[in-house]
């Protein structure tokens, strides 16, 4: 356990990638297999099931600090994170513990079973042997969530270093649903190839935003361009007559897709398909809104699936035969999709699985053009792909862009203000906007991110001068600030009081120059929502 | 519920600094919320020595301010910062020690009596004197006494021992006026000589790499504290201007520092390797700091408490290491003084003077003040200020 925390210390103090790796290389070189392997679990977001409640932790750290419960809610507001909290006013105590990382790990999975004077005694006395540095780690293995700065890409370095494999290698073994209890990294890492795990998929190779004139880029007929679909990405793969639909946040989403169960007769054994998912009705793709309602179902009845049936729209394809096909060139790949395609639809007349189709550009200004038009299709914008590129691993530049179209943007009034979380703690960041309706302002959206930090900080000073009104972590202030808040999609809503909600809203810039009679109206908002849901059947 | 409220002046009940009749007027309105009135409590019947204006800490019957923020004829200075040391007071008394920066700061021609800790002054019936309050090297506590009534304005303060001010006396007396910079539990600070030992440490790893070490402390205060305990068998100090004028004005003042090298034209960048470097936070992000690549930053302050905090200076360490009393040290400070009546100025005011209520059952009651307590950059108000309009 020590070491383990030590490792979350050094990475914590550091924001180098290169010490980071550095102090993983160090830790899995000495640290007992069966934590090292937990370690990788946890950083890549693998977290054990939670078996102690918060409410158990305030009433414990309550009374051991002798603190009362209002005061321990008024510095969680501020520290904006719980484990550190509690370790934070926690009796102060020096480390005396020589639990292994698993060990303890293996304790709590246990706690499941029990009830609550042995839950209590278990971590109210784990408490007492632990540093403070100890105590935030060990709070967090109970709550769950490791953000401590550390990718997958980073860990995959780290690991490649340390076991001498090729970067690759090590993110396909690392993708895909594995168990840390009773494993470890050298036996995780050194599987012969994926058969031991026909569920695995392949690490997703991720586009940049396009920041540079499509221009530069050389000639069009180098390129494939497709849109940019707003559904899930995704992997559906087909090994040993079994299917696997996984979404690239590494969920493994087969149930959830009805539609596809028939491709094991359709697809070939040994055939792994990227693309997106997303339901399309009568030739139109949905919109995202959709979509959310219908993956948030736990059973999906027969009026989903006929509301929001869902497809692939294929872009590549990883593995064929059986073999990893990720090394050939684009253009190769995509021609071995086409017919692999064509082939199951003679099996599956109704295939749930569409070609991404190619926009013909034979100019930038063609594509330039193409890009303007991505809301007609319920599109983000524009894929670039090189047809000569490998599928690598993780974002890389150079081959993919994602050209996204600008967003929609309106202008709203700053009516709320709560403290942020993790970086952002102890500042108003997390802010409520609001639009006019008649004379009085309504909320809108909250947005959390697109300020520079030297903003947030002007931001958090003004808010706390002009602050009207507390309700626990939020607070209410006077009307004055304009901001431009930029979004990427509008869709009704019932349950917001304006009536619509927005998709990935963020702020644009602080509209300094604008007064809040130049806000914006709910009216104009609703105008946005005509305008660009019509034609979706919604 | 039912308040009884005593015949009594507008000025003798307060709550949050506000007169009775608003209060009636809120309790009155629809939007009243009974739990905001906890602290609604009739001051005691005690002379009103200190009250508090829109200049600043007010005592009428010497005629003199304490800290205030906007001109008036006679102020006491409890130390020289810049949010309780202003410009454009006719007269100021301060520590002896807080006199040279002072002059420094604010003109050499201010107007300014130096006094000694314990030395007393009268003026008009009170009896005033300077106790030492720890915060920084000259800073004070004022102690003010008027028929037989005890008055204390702490300004800053600590009761860790720096190894530079001197130590933080506790003072008895009727009522207090305390800061509440880091009045929250989980602003519990570490062992003074631990975080040295880190800072070496520190210095010494970065200093093997053939890093830089850059730490970046307030000017006054903090950077000579800091100094003081580097072991300087590691390496050379360099200071950045700014700390070097307010080390020469310690130097000539109190007493001698470790040997440290002004950054100035003289001095060939390409020698500084391995050094400590202490600098303003101002210098954070500047041309000058980019000419002592490649080095590694540090920031020494009680924020650094917080993880989000540290994450997003952007800074590679944070040492918590603050001129200011943590949680433990301000309720022993409180306690300490044995006063009934404590008003709570800048930091998390609402909350501690809260907690004075319901755990110690002291008159507490929250000021509204222009004092900031630790910024972590000068430019901006500090995150904890809890101030509501």
């Amino acid at each position: 356990m020590k070491a383990f925390s030590d490792l979350f210390t050094n990475i914590d103090e550091t924001t180098s990638t290169n010490e980071k790796i550095d102090a993983l290389v160090a830790y899995f070189a000495k640290a007992d297999p069966q934590d090292a392997i937990w370690c990788v679990a946890l950083l890549s977001g693998r977290r054990p099931k939670r078996t102690v409640k918060t409410s158990e932790l305030w009433e414990w750290s309550g009374e051991l600090s002798g603190l009362p419960v209002w005061l321990q809610a008024e510095s969680y507001h501020i520290v904006g994170d719980l484990a550190e909290t509690i370790s934070l006013i926690l009796p102060k105590n020096t480390s005396t513990n020589d639990f292994t990382l698993h060990e303890i790990i293996d304790r709590l999975a246990e706690l499941a079973n029990t009830d609550e004077p042995q839950r209590k005694e278990y971590i109210t006395n784990m408490w007492l042997q632990m540093d403070q540095q100890e105590l935030l780690v060990f709070n967090k293995l109970i709550t769950g969530g490791f953000r401590v700065g550390v990718s997958d890409k980073i860990i995959t370095k780290a690991l490649a270093k340390h076991y001498h494999i090729d970067e690759n290698i090590v993110a396909h073994r690392l993708t895909g649903s594995w168990e840390a209890r009773n494993n470890t990294l050298t036996i995780l890492l050194s599987s012969k190839d994926s058969a031991t795990d026909i569920s695995k998929p392949y690490p997703f190779y991720l586009a940049y935003p396009l920041e540079l004139a499509p221009a530069e880029l050389g000639a069009v007929d180098e390129w494939f361009i497709e849109r940019k679909y707003d559904g899930i990405r995704g992997q559906v793969i087909v090994r040993d007559n079994t299917l696997f639909a996984w979404s690239r946040g590494e969920d493994l989403l087969t149930e959830k897709f009805v539609e596809f169960k028939d491709l094991v007769q359709s697809l070939p054994n040994g055939t792994v398909i990227d693309g997106e998912m997303l339901p399309m009705k009568d030739g139109a793709y949905l919109p995202f809104h959709v979509m959310q309602t219908r993956i948030g179902r736990k059973n999906v009845t027969k009026k989903a699936l006929q509301e929001a049936p869902f497809v692939m729209v294929c872009y590549d394809l990883l593995e064929h035969n059986g073999s990893d096909i990720r090394h050939l060139s684009l253009a190769e790949r995509r021609k071995m999709l086409e017919d692999l395609l064509n082939a199951a639809k003679n099996i599956q007349p109704d295939l749930p699985l569409h070609i991404s189709p190619l926009i013909n550009c034979t100019t930038w200004d063609d594509v330039t053009a193409e890009r303007l038009r991505s809301r007609e299709y319920n599109c983000e914008g524009l894929m670039l792909k090189r047809k000569s590129s490998e599928y690598k691993t993780g974002r890389r530049s150079g081959d993919w862009w994602k050209w996204k179209v600008d967003p929609l943007s309106i202008d709203g009034v700053l009516i709320y203000a709560q403290r942020g979380h993790g970086r952002r703690a102890d500042l108003y960041t997390d802010y409520t906007f609001g639009v006019w309706d008649g004379d009085t302002l309504v909320p809108f959206c909250k947005a959390y991110s697109g300020l520079t930090d030297k903003e947030m900080a002007e931001a958090d000073a003004w808010i706390k001068k002009h602050t009207l009104e507390k309700f626990g972590p939020v607070r209410t202030v006077t009307p004055e600030l304009v901001f431009e808040i930029g979004f990427e999609g509008i869709n009704p809503s019932p349950r917001h009081k304006s009536g619509v909600a927005l998709r990935f809203p963020r702020i644009l810039r602080w509209r300094k120059d604008k007064a809040t009679t130049e806000a914006n109206t709910k009216e104009e908002l609703l105008t946005l929502l005509k305008i660009y849901t019509t034609g979706t059947g919604t | 519920m039912i308040i009884h409220i005593k015949a009594c002046t507008d000025r003798t009940y307060l709550y949050n600094n506000r007169s009775i009749s608003h209060v009636l007027a809120v309790i009155s309105s629809a939007t009243c919320n009974w739990n905001d009135f906890y602290t609604l409590r009739p001051e005691p019947l005690t002379l009103q020595v200190i009250t508090f204006d829109n200049c600043g800490i007010y005592c009428a019957q010497a005629g003199i301010y304490i800290d205030p923020w906007k001109p008036v004829a006679k102020a006491i200075i409890t130390h020289a910062h810049s949010d309780h040391a202003r410009a454009g007071m006719d007269a100021y008394l301060a520590h002896e020690h807080a006199v040279p920066v002072m002059k420094f700061r604010l003109g050499a021609d201010i107007n300014v009596q130096g006094l000694q800790y314990n030395e007393v002054i009268m003026i008009n019936g009170v009896r005033i004197t300077l106790h030492p309050s720890g915060h920084i090297w000259g800073s004070a506590q004022v102690r003010l006494e008027y028929k037989g009534e005890v008055w204390v304005v702490s300004g800053d303060y600590k009761l860790q021992q720096d190894g530079i001010s001197t130590p933080f006396e506790p003072v008895k007396c009727h009522s207090f006026i305390t800061e509440s910079t880091f009045g929250l539990p989980v602003y519990q600070f570490p062992d003074v000589d631990e975080v040295h030992a880190d800072i070496n440490t520190w210095w010494q790893k970065n200093k093997a790499e053939d890093k830089n070490s850059v730490l970046f402390a307030y000017a006054l205060g903090k950077a000579q504290r800091v100094i003081q305990h580097l072991d300087t068998t590691i390496g050379q100090i360099y200071t950045h201007g700014a700390i070097d004028n307010i080390n020469k004005i310690y130097e000539s003042t109190v007493g001698a520092l470790p040997g440290t090298r002004r950054i100035d034209q003289s001095v060939n960048r390409k020698e500084i390797k391995g050094a400590m470097i202490i600098a303003p936070p101002s210098a954070m992000d500047t041309p000058w700091l980019r000419t002592l690549q490649p080095y590694r930053s540090g920031i020494c302050s009680g924020w650094m408490q917080l993880r989000g905090t540290r994450r997003r200076r952007g800074t590679d360490r944070g040492f918590i290491l603050s001129d200011h009393a943590d949680w433990p040290q301000l309720n022993t400070a409180v306690q300490e003084t044995g006063a009934q009546n404590v008003y709570v100025t800048h930091g998390y005011k609402s909350i501690y003077s809260r907690w004075l209520q319901t755990n110690y059952g002291l008159n507490a009651t929250e000021v509204e003040t222009l004092y900031t307590g630790e910024a972590l950059d000068e430019n901006l108000d500090k995150p904890g200020d809890e101030s509501v309009q």
